[in-house]
């Protein structure tokens, strides 16, 4: 039994660094109908942003505000370039086009770093609470990624440039009509997905050795919790990786770990069938 | 006319340059997530042809042969290597193979070479079914999965009489697979009880999962693994969660030196080793251990790991097959490379002729290695056979 709850806290804790992931992910869907197919490689990036700036001296909880600065700028070049010019084009052109990124980003990495495993290897303490052992990393990772998404929240919410995210989220047009420019929203919008999406890399990388590749199967987690909490719904997202990491962790100690993915998109193809605006509702 | 008399002359001097030629094709993983293994290998491959050419070639029936390599970037993927494979053989001509990196793009080459009857050494491969279909031109260099972790478990049961509950975790892939499987029917041989036999898919990261039911299976020892990334991962989160296991032993990863990047983590943790630059082989041809290990430092810069010297052995084999065959006609090569009885800087080499096993390895040996401190620095030692050891097995590790 106690190897059970440990599980179980396990993927909570892991399942609010996916949830961190999908609102990246979600957050752009839900302000331009972008599906970022660049969204693995990008977290990837932010794998390596936090390598090395902890190989420049920096701590990596401290490398993520640079990371975060560093992604808002990456994302606001990518949309410049690669998805300002065709926003209006049927929605295949921007998934040929993110997932071009996506290409460029891995090419590079794999020319520069080569696919080997990377590792930052700073201190880490583990914590025994009642014969649960759990590492201080992992506590962090959790910690953080629910503070960002509160930071996130704020922004939305309470913040002019947040309303007017919003506001562009809802209808374009309209948004445009009172004012709002909506051309910088949306690169701030895909600064502020890609950034997220960053973040929630440099806390994977706090927590497991990684490649340039890495990043492909924490995209497809962020889809199943995206679509798992509504597409274009960050809160519903996090709660969408909340979820996935609890499946994970429940299911583990009964089945053998390789189903654990087969079960995962069951419940994708699941939801999309029966609930196809996510558990939480769709875009808000 | 004058032109076309130089034009003439210039064929046929390439005619004459590539009779005295040797082409070896094969495919690397430039690209993908076998990169970093496969160009070691190729390394490896490289520098056993630059030793060759720098002797003016390969002595075949008094003549001297030039060895020219052919490949291509199979970006470690299956459907490339088919394709690629059969480009080497049917556009480029090539006269004979040599393997990808990994039991599964091997296992998707040798369909090809056998189709074309082309012979094809294997080396970066050690999965045992590549060699159980009856396939007549593929010859193994490492030792197969099936001998994979005998070498680990014999060694734990000579450091501990009494260790009863071993967990045997492994990567989902043919390899590791493999070796798991043959691992535990060697292991319940030995007396002892495999309490956790389980595969965890190829991308995993977070192996907290696996790591609960470890504890919850009351494991003492460890054995499994898959390849380099899975490895690493695995061995750090082991050691992060406390889990109190007397041995670790884990496929390829602890066997590379980067493995050392993860630092305290790394200490205590086995592996099994195709070949590990302080070995001690009396070599019957080619370079010794030591003047291998000088070459390939003095051309790369670092020490050689096991996939380097693999790729230089398999040149090396096929190198003496040709010699001993006198010819390059493949039927007299592939009878010489079914009678070869050698050792290389590599280790004995000796393949199966039983037509249910044809190419398997037979003679080659693993050693195991352990990351142990030395002087404050982490380093490999090797630890079994006792007697190529460099230091004593550190047991328990936790």
């Amino acid at each position: 039994m106690p190897e059970i709850l440990a599980s179980v806290l396990d993927g909570l804790l892991i399942g609010l660094v996916y949830g961190l992931a999908a609102i990246g992910l979600t957050l752009i869907f839900g302000v331009m109908d972008v599906v970022n197919l660049a969204h693995g490689a990008v977290i990837a990036l932010g794998m390596f942003a936090v390598y090395l700036l902890f190989g420049a001296g920096l701590h990596p909880y401290l490398g993520l505000f640079v990371v975060a600065l560093i992604g808002l700028a990456f994302g606001v070049v990518v949309y410049l370039v690669a998805v300002r010019p065709i926003i209006n084009a049927p929605p295949l052109m921007t998934l040929l086009s993110t997932f071009s990124v996506s290409m460029i980003i891995i090419g590079v990495g794999t020319a520069v770093w080569s696919t080997s495993p990377y590792n930052v290897n700073f201190p880490v303490t583990t914590l025994r609470i009642l014969g649960y052992t759990v590492t201080s990393a992992r506590l962090v990772a959790a910690l953080a990624a629910v503070l960002v998404t509160g930071f996130l929240y704020y922004f939305l919410y309470r913040t002019t440039l947040g309303k007017a995210v919003r506001a562009v989220a809802n209808n374009r047009e309209a948004a445009e009509l009172m004012g709002i420019p909506s051309q910088q929203i949306l690169a701030i919008s895909f600064g502020i997905g890609t950034a997220l999406a960053m973040l929630s890399g440099a806390l994977i990388a706090t927590l497991f050795p990684f490649t340039i590749l890495s990043g492909g199967i924490y995209e497809l987690k962020s889809f199943v919790a995206s679509v798992l909490g509504g597409l274009g719904n960050p809160t519903g997202a996090l709660f969408g990786g909340v979820i996935l990491g609890l499946i994970e962790g429940s299911v583990a100690p009964f089945i053998k770990i390789s189903w654990t993915n087969v079960i995962e998109f069951v419940i994708f193809v699941l939801i999309l069938l029966f609930f196809p605006t996510g558990l939480f509702g769709g875009r808000r | 006319m004058k032109r076309l008399w130089v034009l003439l002359a210039l064929m046929g001097a390439l005619a004459f340059a590539q009779g005295n030629t040797i082409t070896i094709g094969l495919t690397v993983s430039k690209t993908g997530k076998y990169n970093v293994e496969s160009v070691n290998q190729l390394h490896g491959i490289e520098l056993w042809q630059k030793w060759v050419n720098d002797q003016g070639g390969i002595p075949i029936g008094g003549k001297r042969y030039k060895v020219a390599l052919k490949y291509y970037d199979d970006e470690s993927k299956a459907e490339r290597v088919q394709q690629l494979y059969s480009r080497l053989i049917s556009q480029d001509k090539v006269d004979f193979l040599i393997s990808p990196y990994s039991s599964g793009l091997t296992a998707k080459a040798a369909i090809i070479s056998e189709q074309y009857g082309k012979i094809m050494v294997a080396t970066g491969a050690a999965s045992d079914s590549i060699f159980k279909l009856g396939y007549e031109h593929v010859y193994q260099i490492y030792t197969p999965a099936s001998r994979y972790l005998t070498g680990t478990l014999d060694m734990l049961r000579a450091a501990d009489a009494k260790l009863k509950k071993i967990a045997i975790v492994y990567e989902d892939s043919k390899f590791a697979k493999a070796v798991a499987t043959a691992a535990k029917a060697y292991a319940q041989k030995k007396g002892f009880d495999v309490v956790l036999f389980e595969g965890y898919p190829k991308s995993t990261t977070d192996f907290g999962p696996i790591i609960n039911k470890i504890k919850a299976a009351g494991a003492e020892a460890l054995v499994g693994g898959g390849h380099y990334a899975d490895g690493a991962t695995f061995a750090r989160q082991l050691y992060e969660q406390k889990v109190p296991l007397k041995m670790i032993a884990l496929l390829v990863a602890p066997a590379s030196d980067e493995f050392a990047q993860l630092g305290d983590a790394a200490l205590g943790v086995v592996a099994p080793s195709q070949w590990e630059p302080l070995v001690k082989y009396q070599q019957t041809c080619g370079p010794s251990p030591a003047q291998f290990t000088k070459m390939y430092q003095d051309a790369y810069g670092k020490l050689p790991a096991y996939r380097a010297a693999g790729g230089f052995a398999a040149g090396l084999v096929l190198q003496r097959a040709l010699m001993d065959a006198g010819t390059t006609d493949p039927a007299k090569v592939k009878a010489a490379l079914d009678a070869m009885d050698v050792t290389i800087f590599f280790g004995h080499i000796k393949f199966s002729t039983d037509p249910a096993s044809h190419g398997l390895q037979l003679g080659h040996e693993m050693v195991q290695i352990q990351w142990q401190k030395k002087g404050g620095q982490l380093a490999k030692q090797i630890v079994w056979p006792l007697g190529a050891k460099t230091a004593d097995l550190v047991y328990p590790i936790r």
